[in-house]
């Protein structure tokens, strides 16, 4: 009774593991992630480079707007880069003595400015699509980070025979549906690395992903070095506790 | 464990007992105050209230004569660009007749340059004067409507219920034209 | 007059004018006699009292920062995972407690059907219980609804629209629900007001569960009532301390979650700002819904007058409702599975049926899951309404022991006057 119990619960917990990822069509790389396990780190020039990545290609259609300048010093950088960083970046500030909205130059404690003043200009800009924000798109998929990666790195292919895309449309093997209405962001050497590194795509891909998984969890870093004490702190206490519940209960038996 | 020279078998095993007590209670105690502290802390300013706990402003636009106001940690900042005839007013004026003396040296970096918390010492209230035609009070600096307090060119109480002179914020120049309040 | 004694003269200044300490020695102290034989089963009340405490401290720490408001809530819970000094810390614990809860609360169930918890005298017991998970599922369901990402809005839009079927006022029920025509902002308003008041309405209700419970004290794994001191113990210190052990391990593997997989038990989705024109594909409830989901989503087939829809809701709500009568379905006078060879298998056979309908709640309303949902909700209330009235009857349950201490004794091999010597404590 007990094994047909144990079979029945097994092979439920195995649908529902595999269930969400029935979704896409072709089945995602199992990609390793500097910030996977419960040690896991960020890889700060990865973050660097992705950032670059982010600036130079995604930026021009989508917004980040979750993420402020001053948060860029997770990555690495000082006050005076994140200072030049925001101060590339025009603000729209206001009202003034007189009523009207200014421009001014960006600080540090501005949020990154969105390309789009909101979501219908982007759509009217992208012929109908909206560029999704990118702050939260690690999370907000399942696999996030190894989806980001696929999905710019060899996702893109020619449709098979009788796969109708429309104009203004690529097909993409890992998005959902596989019509995807942005066209390939990246080619090789689309930025030219600050670190050197060569600008692959599937470089910039595996970069700019570990980016976006910064952006959707900045606190991941503290989470999993916090959780390590605690479960150790836990686990020290849960075993005294269970001294004392073996000693109490010693003189019933 | 506690092999030494205990008399008893049972004494021994109410010792470890007692060891054992101790040792979770205290470990519970540090393990509650640590997990009250993220709570406790996260009424604390955040990160993006910090942020703007410092406000730089750029004087250059400000011309002489001319008071303004920025905004820095939701409390209004009055700057005023003073002329000679000014600072040397306020300069003359003896610390005897002040009920909080302070002499206005002490209370400017750049003499030309007087920066000030805009709200009145007495309820909180923000005083006039920032703006032409607003009334200045007797004393040709700041008049606090609420109750009545003349400050002076200094922005130092004269006259009313307010105890203390205007309060002058932490701030540095960073360039010539250019502070940074906070 | 009071039979607590202390030689603590601020203790006994205290109880003198307030016995807040004889009260407490009788509600889980050395006054209060507890079968001797619980099992680690029995920590699971306690686990959701501690869950219970976790959420409601947590969940006020996060009201500071949070902000009701459809153009906001989605920032502001970013702000606190971002911004705020531990705020992520905070929502983790407070996301991830809510999955806890219903894992122990549904453990605690589980072993309260195994073990025939519910039997006299225990009835009222089982049946507050029952209203306490019918508040604690109604405040999680409004607290999903508040971070306002993609599956908070769908899955408010879906639930509150089943009170649509409702023949006559359904609409009219929507529409007040909603507060507008659709699911907007005054709905998040009165989402946020319930969610921050049901949890210290359960508060309430836990403390009349507890006053039931103390009525004629735990049942036991042999299911027959405590004879005498010998069938007892004093609940402190073996149970509190059995009871704080059970916490340890229960924190730990919360603890390992939030820290480690936070996001394992969420639907990713939900971290998408809500779209009130966008449906994502699947729109699935929380983990712990997933069982009336499927019941639900079974019923495709209007039967005479009533809507299929109208009887999927009302199947949804008597999946929960027929535990209240549970009592009075399962009429064996033998409490514990443990002397009811027929019924353990069953109930085993039940607990797989609630996993597999909590899978196809998962899944897609389509064959072939529709077909497995719909089998698997047959059998659900068949067990109920069918099964178990007939076990009452028909089931031969092997002899019980004469006492709790009895097997115990056969057990240990100890003298009775080993069994005796903690009385004296107590």
């Amino acid at each position: 009774m007990k094994r047909v119990v144990a079979g029945v619960l097994s092979a439920a917990i195995l649908a529902f593991g595999t269930q969400t990822m029935a979704a896409e069509d072709k089945a995602l790389p199992d990609f390793k992630w500097s910030f996977d396990g419960i040690f896991g780190q960020f890889d700060r020039p990865a973050l660097q480079r992705g950032f670059q990545v982010y600036r130079e290609v995604c930026s021009a259609c989508h917004s980040l707007r979750l993420i402020a300048f001053r948060d860029l010093a997770d990555l690495g950088y000082d006050v005076e880069q994140i200072k030049a960083f925001a101060a590339e970046a025009t603000v729209v500030d206001g009202p003034d003595d007189e009523g009207e909205m200014f421009e001014r130059e960006g600080r540090p404690s501005d949020r990154i400015p969105s390309p789009f003043p909101n979501a219908k200009a982007a759509a009217a800009a992208n012929g109908g699509s909206t560029p999704p924000d990118l702050s939260l798109m690690a999370k907000a998929r399942p696999h996030g980070p190894s989806y980001i990666r696929a999905l710019l790195s060899d996702g893109y292919e020619d449709a098979p025979a009788g796969f109708e895309i429309l104009e203004g449309q690529s097909y993409n093997a890992y998005f959902p549906g596989n019509r995807i209405a942005m066209a390939p962001p990246l080619g090789d050497d689309a930025v030219e690395y600050q670190d050197g590194t060569e600008a692959s795509v599937d470089r910039m891909a595996a970069d700019v992903a570990h980016f976006l998984m910064w952006t959707a969890e900045p606190k991941l870093e503290q989470r999993k070095q916090t959780g390590i004490k605690v479960v150790l702190f836990l686990l020290v206490l849960t075993g005294i506790l269970y001294a004392i519940k073996r000693k109490v209960w010693a003189d019933l038996h | 464990m506690t092999d030494t020279a205990s008399p008893t078998h049972g004494d021994e095993g109410e010792t470890r007992r007692d060891f054992l007590y101790l040792l979770a209670g205290g470990m519970g105690a540090v393990g509650t105050v640590a997990a009250v502290w993220p709570l406790i802390d996260s009424m604390n300013p955040a990160a993006d209230v910090l942020a703007l706990a410092s406000t730089e402003v750029d004087l250059d636009p400000i011309e002489l004569g001319q008071r303004v106001t920025v905004t820095w940690r939701g409390n209004p900042i009055f700057i005023d660009r003073r002329t000679k005839a000014v600072i040397d007013g306020a300069r003359a004026v003896p610390l005897e007749d002040l009920p909080d003396p302070e002499t206005d040296d002490a209370r400017v970096q750049q003499a030309e340059w007087l920066i000030m918390i805009g709200v009145c010492t007495h309820l909180g209230c923000i005083p006039k004067g920032q703006k032409s035609g607003d009334p200045l009070g007797e004393y040709g600096g700041w008049f606090c409507p609420c109750h009545g307090s003349h400050y002076d060119t200094a922005g130092r109480i004269r006259k009313g219920p307010a105890p203390k002179n205007l309060v002058v914020p932490p701030y540095s120049f960073v360039e010539d034209t250019k502070i940074q309040i906070g | 007059m009071s039979d607590f004694q202390t030689t603590n003269p601020v203790i006994k200044w205290i109880e003198y004018r307030l016995p807040v300490f004889s009260f407490l020695d009788h509600a889980v102290g050395t006054k209060y006699p507890t079968a001797k034989n619980l099992s680690y089963w029995w920590n699971f009340g306690s686990l959701a009292g501690l869950a219970l405490v976790i959420m409601i401290v947590t969940g006020i720490f996060l009201a500071m920062q949070y902000t009701a408001h459809v153009d906001y809530a989605f920032d502001s819970v970013e702000r606190i995972m971002r911004d705020v000094n531990y705020g992520w810390m905070l929502r983790y614990i407070h996301m991830n407690g809510g999955s806890f809860f219903f894992i122990v609360v549904y453990i605690h169930i589980f072993r309260g059907l195994y073990y025939g918890s519910y039997k006299a005298p225990r009835e009222l017991l089982w049946m507050i219980g029952v209203v306490i998970l019918l508040v604690m599922m109604a405040t999680a369901f409004m607290g999903y609804v508040l971070p306002w990402g993609q599956m908070s809005f769908w899955g408010a839009k879906v639930i509150t629209n089943l009170f649509s079927a409702i023949p006559l006022i359904g609409e009219d029920i929507v529409i007040w629900l909603w507060g507008g025509f659709s699911v907007d902002n005054p709905t998040l308003n009165r989402f946020f007001s319930l969610h921050y008041l049901l949890p210290f309405v359960l508060v309430g209700m836990v403390v009349i569960h507890i006053w039931a419970l103390h009525q004629f004290g735990s049942n036991n794994p042999l299911g027959i009532e405590t004879k005498g001191p010998q069938d007892s113990i004093p609940f402190h210190p073996y149970y509190t301390v059995k009871d704080l052990f059970g916490m340890g391990v229960f924190m730990i593997a919360f603890t390992a979650v939030v820290f480690f997989m936070p996001n394992a038990m969420g639907e990713a989705i939900n971290y998408q700002e809500a779209d009130p024109l966008v449906t994502p594909a699947h729109i699935v409830p929380e983990w712990y819904f997933l069982p009336y989901y499927a019941i639900l989503r079974s019923v495709t087939f209007d039967i005479w007058f009533l809507s299929a829809k109208l009887i999927g809701v009302i199947l949804m709500f008597a999946s929960i409702l027929i535990l209240l009568v549970l009592p009075w379905l399962d009429r064996s006078p033998v409490r514990s599975s443990k002397f009811r060879p027929v019924h353990k298998q069953l109930f085993w056979i039940f607990v797989a049926d609630c996993i597999l309908l909590g899978w196809v709640g998962a899944n897609p309303a389509e064959p072939p899951y529709l077909y497995i949902g719909q089998a698997g909700t047959a059998y659900y209330f068949a067990h109920f309404l069918i099964i178990l009235p007939l076990l009452s009857v028909l089931e031969r349950p092997r002899p019980l022991p004469n006492s709790i201490s009895e097997p115990v004794l056969k057990g240990g091999g100890t003298a009775m006057g080993a069994t005796a010597k903690p009385m004296e404590k107590a």
